[in-house]
């Protein structure tokens, strides 16, 4: 499973390479990637899907952290990779066609690739923190995806947009997952999975529980989220049709899923699941109603097919469950085939609306037919297999344990529109009076077609056989779901029951609904005020007020004098280390102690004491050049009268060499001249006495606190015997010490290229 | 000689954070030469300050007869100053390049970085 | 700098030899007196930057014959080497090898990497100092 997930990112790093060399017939070579990873997934169906057996791999990473890179292959996970894998196929052999002759064509293969390869490993995770891994990952590869047209400003907005939402969410998410590995003990989902009554009675269970959710409605844009997923419609078609309504936004439903075992089944999460769902699931389709963007309609239905998902995990008996599942399949059908039919809409014709197309049915009678079916799919008709799903999750809503009436009306109302949707995907641009196009209509080639064709069909075929569906690969994802066996058989006719008079009943109105189209959009046109207070200006503002935050904040504390910058620095010095003083003060004596003062180090004192002085208040410059080297000399001789002979030598040194850099560069720069004002230099004066009274405190203090013995003992016992050496300061420099040392010259070495660089640099200047 | 020492460094750091503080470069640099000093001593002073008793081991001896002063801070610092010069030096040419671009003394013309 | 008396000058043209041979000695001792790499190195760079005041620096140049970032180069190198034979000898990087000879002069004598290591450090601050003021000098003339 490792190489499943790796060969993604592996065959990506070539793609740019083979797209170089097949330019024309990249798409379908890099398409044998997913397709043999389809095949290999499949291979798991007899075991995994029918028998219901869990493969579980896993490798050591960073073993310290309980980190590993734990791979599990169950019903729900090889759902999603054959989803995955088996769109992805069409998917990239869908991008070599659509987007041939684009210059960025190969960076395209490069990140679709990379996004399977971090999907499957996100769906193949068996760690929280893998998982997450792969999570980010995924956003990531969508916001370079969405932001694929780089030129285009909407695109890069959009994009941002886009991962700042669901990074912002996993954020949350991240924090979730580590409190609930914490909780749980564990980082493996298949231990987490086991242990639902610690976890739900847990006292950080709701806490855990909505951190999560959040970072699932983000990914999956559920309300108040739902707002970046149509604008992320800005990438290019195979884009938006894998990664923003087949693949990528069911991350945060495979989530919410996946975790139903552990967490699931508590008033909680059925409330916020439940009605954040049934909302979004509304709000989705009646948007998409409102539109006429045609991607934009898709997007807004997918939104509804999100929110329906999340609506069932939240239901959370066996019975939603399953209508979750089969309404997952389902959607990744209908909604691919139908992404992949805008792009050719779009392709042909050059329309990016619906009330631009008509007619185009006589030009391109294939595509419209497999149009037809997976709208069909979409508006829940006999005998797809979207039907079958729209009757689970009837009959789910119906019997849901807890606001029972709400989620119906609500699911009522969006199957209606649902239908008006279907309608308007499948009749308004085939059929009725011909539009003129900026392009003259023709027929799909192979490339594009391929995908729609076999996805509705499957759509068809799938609805036919509903019950192998189920035994095969519906099943055993239902029990990982629920996390036991669940009794539910799925068939395509169910006989004349509540679920299918509302369809019946969703299927007259929402047609009646799409001929009154127009008059519904003019109708409800009230709601765009609505919008101007929406989550989405909610969005725009915050990311505004971050950006002059971040202005102000940068001009306040990057202002460009060295003055306020220390005076920051040293007024949270005073105030941290002087905080601590006091704290501390019933422990710290301060040293008081003037007894063992010599006549002669009196003197030395003074001298250097006066030198400071002079230095800081003579208004000349050889004469503070001067006292500089008396200050030096000075310390020099407190250095030698207190047993270090070795510092005094290297100090007066030192200062002969200062004094002549001085000399060679001071005078070349202008006198002294009084630049600030008095008050300032009080101020100045108060804030730097304060500093050297800290020190001064600090000093006295620490002379009387002892914590732990010198490991200076040791270098004086080992010198002579074990590094050969009396001078026990240079054993320490070449031998106790050496890669200090040697960090030391070398520090040295680049200040003085650093020197010669510049100085160097001036001549050339001079030079040009 | 400790007590001294203390109000001595703490004196150092005031007059160098002074200096530091003024717009005239050239007092920068001397700032920044105290302010070395200044952290030299303050390491010296808290390994206690020993008369008379230099690290070094009398020849053919194996240790020093009785307590010699601390080693580890006298390396330190001996590095230090060294180090000093180094950056002091590299300081020095940073604002001679500065002035002469820029043509002022005073700090608060050098913070634009556009010229 | 040429106009400096002759008196000066006549000193300095002597005391420069003496001065480099003092600071090897320094070298030398240090591991055993007061002295080593850095104060020997800062010794031998002030006798130069002394020779430096009374000529010129093309004159110095010649006389050190060496440009002092090649010395920055060898005294890195040199420093960084005498860590490898420990390695060599089964420990870790770094750490000090001995060997014991019986020298014609000097009699029993040990030498070591920590003393090449200090070669090297001597070496680098010759070359700093004299980069540095060297190259100060010349963009002064």
């Amino acid at each position: 499973m490792l190489l499943a997930v790796l060969s993604g990112f592996l065959v990506a790093a070539l793609a740019p390479l083979v797209h170089r060399l097949q330019p024309r017939f990249g798409g379908w070579l890099l398409a044998l990637l997913p397709a043999a990873l389809f095949i290999w997934f499949a291979s798991h169906l007899r075991a995994v899907g029918h028998d219901g057996e869990v493969l579980l791999q896993s490798w050591q990473w960073i073993p310290s952290l309980g980190i590993h890179l734990a791979f599990r292959l169950d019903g729900l996970s090889l759902l999603f990779a054959l989803l995955i894998s088996g769109i992805g196929f069409f998917i990239v052999a869908y991008a070599g066609r659509y987007l041939e002759g684009h210059r960025d064509q190969g960076r395209l293969y490069v990140l679709l690739l990379c996004f399977m390869a971090s999907m499957l490993g996100l769906v193949l995770s068996d760690n929280l923190i893998s998982l997450f891994v792969f999570w980010e990952l995924t956003s990531i590869t969508s916001y370079l995806l969405v932001g694929f047209n780089h030129a285009s400003k909407p695109a890069r907005l959009s994009a941002r947009q886009g991962l700042f939402v669901t990074v912002a969410g996993g954020l949350a998410l991240m924090t979730g997952l580590v409190m609930l590995g914490m909780v749980g003990g564990s980082y493996e989902l298949s231990e987490l999975l086991t242990e639902r009554e610690a976890l739900t009675s847990h006292a950080l269970y709701a806490p855990i529980l909505l951190l999560i959710v959040v970072g699932a409605f983000t990914k999956s844009a559920q309300f108040p989220f739902h707002f970046w997923l149509p604008n992320a419609m800005a990438a290019p078609t195979p884009v938006s049709a894998y990664l923003h309504s087949a693949t990528m936004v069911k991350a945060g439903v495979y989530l919410l899923a996946r975790l139903q075992p552990a967490l699931g089944g508590t008033e909680l999460w059925t409330a916020v699941l439940g009605l954040a769902g049934a909302f979004t699931m509304f709000l989705g389709v009646f948007l998409a109603v409102r539109s006429t963007g045609i991607k934009r309609v898709l997007a807004y239905s997918t939104v509804m097919a999100l929110g329906t998902l999340t609506m069932l995990i939240g239901i959370g008996t066996e019975l939603a469950l399953t209508a979750a599942m089969a309404f997952l399949l389902a959607h990744s059908l209908y909604k691919g085939a139908l992404f992949l039919v805008a792009g050719i809409i779009d392709h042909e014709t050059g329309s990016k609306d619906f009330l631009d197309t008509g007619g185009l049915g006589k030009a391109m009678p294939v595509t419209a037919l497999f149009a037809g079916v997976a709208a069909l799919s979409l508006g829940g008709i006999i005998p797809l297999f979207g039907f079958v799903a729209k009757e689970l999750m009837f009959e789910a809503v119906l019997d849901a344990p807890l606001f029972s009436g709400i989620l119906a009306t609500l699911a009522v109302a969006s199957a209606v529109m649902g239908v008006t949707v279907a309608a308007i995907v499948g009749l308004k641009p085939w059929y009725g009076q011909r539009v003129q196009t900026k392009k003259s209509p023709h027929e799909a080639p192979p490339a594009l077609l391929a995908g729609p064709v076999v996805l509705a069909t499957l759509s068809l075929l799938l609805g036919l056989a509903a019950p192998q569906t189920q035994s095969w690969l519906l099943g055993a994802a239902i029990t990982a779901v629920n996390g036991a066996p669940v009794e539910k058989s799925i068939s395509l006719w169910h006989g004349i029951n509540l679920p299918l008079m509302l369809s019946a009943a969703s299927l007259a109105l929402g047609l009646l609904l799409y001929a009154g189209w127009a008059l519904f959009r003019r109708g409800t046109r009230f709601v765009d005020l609505l919008a101007k207070i929406g989550p989405e200006q909610i969005y725009e503002r915050s990311i505004d007020g971050i950006t002059r935050l971040s202005a102000w904040q940068t001009r306040m504390l990057q202002n460009g004098y060295l003055r306020y910058y220390l005076m920051i620095i040293l007024g949270s010095t005073i105030v941290l280390v002087g905080s601590q003083l006091f704290a501390f003060r019933d422990h710290i004596t301060l040293l008081f102690d003037f007894s063992d003062l010599r006549l002669y180090e009196v003197v030395v004192a003074g001298v250097l004491a006066s030198a400071v002085l002079m230095a800081v208040l003579t208004s000349s410059r050889l004469s503070a050049v001067a006292s500089l080297g008396a200050i030096g000399f000075t310390v020099a001789l407190v250095y030698v009268l207190f047993s270090a002979p070795d510092l005094g030598i290297t100090q007066v040194l030192i200062e002969t060499l200062t004094v002549i850099l001085l000399v060679l560069v001071l005078f070349r720069l202008p006198r002294f001249i009084k630049l600030s004002p008095t008050h300032l230099r009080l101020r100045d004066a108060g804030l730097a006495l304060a500093v050297g009274a800290t020190m001064t405190l600090l000093m006295l203090s620490v002379n009387n606190t002892y914590y732990f013995p010198s490991i200076s003992e040791y270098h004086i016992a080992e010198s002579a015997p074990a590094a050969y050496g009396r001078n026990i300061v240079n054993v320490i420099l070449v031998d106790f010490r050496t890669l200090d040392t040697l960090g030391e010259i070398f520090v040295l070495a680049l200040a003085a290229i650093g020197v010669l660089a510049m100085i160097r640099f001036r001549a050339e200047d001079k030079d040009t | 000689m400790i007590t001294l020492m203390s109000f001595l460094v703490g004196g150092l750091y005031a007059a160098a954070i002074y200096m530091i503080m003024r717009r005239s470069i050239v007092k920068l640099v001397i700032g920044l030469v105290l302010l070395s000093n200044a952290a030299n001593l303050l390491i010296f002073t808290s390994a206690g300050m020993t008369r008379e008793a230099p690290p070094l081991i009398p020849y053919g001896a194996l240790a020093p007869e009785g307590a010699v002063a601390d080693p580890l801070a006298q390396a330190l610092i001996l590095t230090a100053i060294v180090i000093g010069f180094g950056v002091l030096a590299f300081a020095v040419v940073l604002i001679h390049r500065a002035y002469e671009i820029v043509q002022a003394d005073d700090m608060d013309q050098m913070k634009d970085t556009d010229t | 700098m040429n106009s400096l008396s002759l008196v000066l000058r006549t000193t300095g043209y002597f005391l420069l030899p003496l001065l480099l041979i003092f600071s090897v000695f320094l070298l030398l001792r240090g591991h055993d007196e007061p002295g080593g790499g850095f104060i020997a190195g800062l010794v031998a760079a002030a006798a130069v930057c002394l020779h430096l005041f009374f000529t010129d620096v093309p004159s110095t140049r010649k006389l050190i014959h060496i440009d002092p970032r090649d010395l920055l180069g060898w005294g890195l190198f040199l420093a960084t080497v005498s860590g490898v034979p420990g390695v060599f000898m089964g420990d870790a990087f770094f750490t000090s090898q001995w060997v014991e000879l019986t020298l014609p002069i000097l009699g029993e004598t040990k030498l070591g990497t920590p003393l090449l290591f200090d070669i090297g450090v001597y070496a680098v601050v010759i070359g700093t100092v004299l980069t540095i003021v060297l190259s100060l000098a010349e963009a002064e003339e």
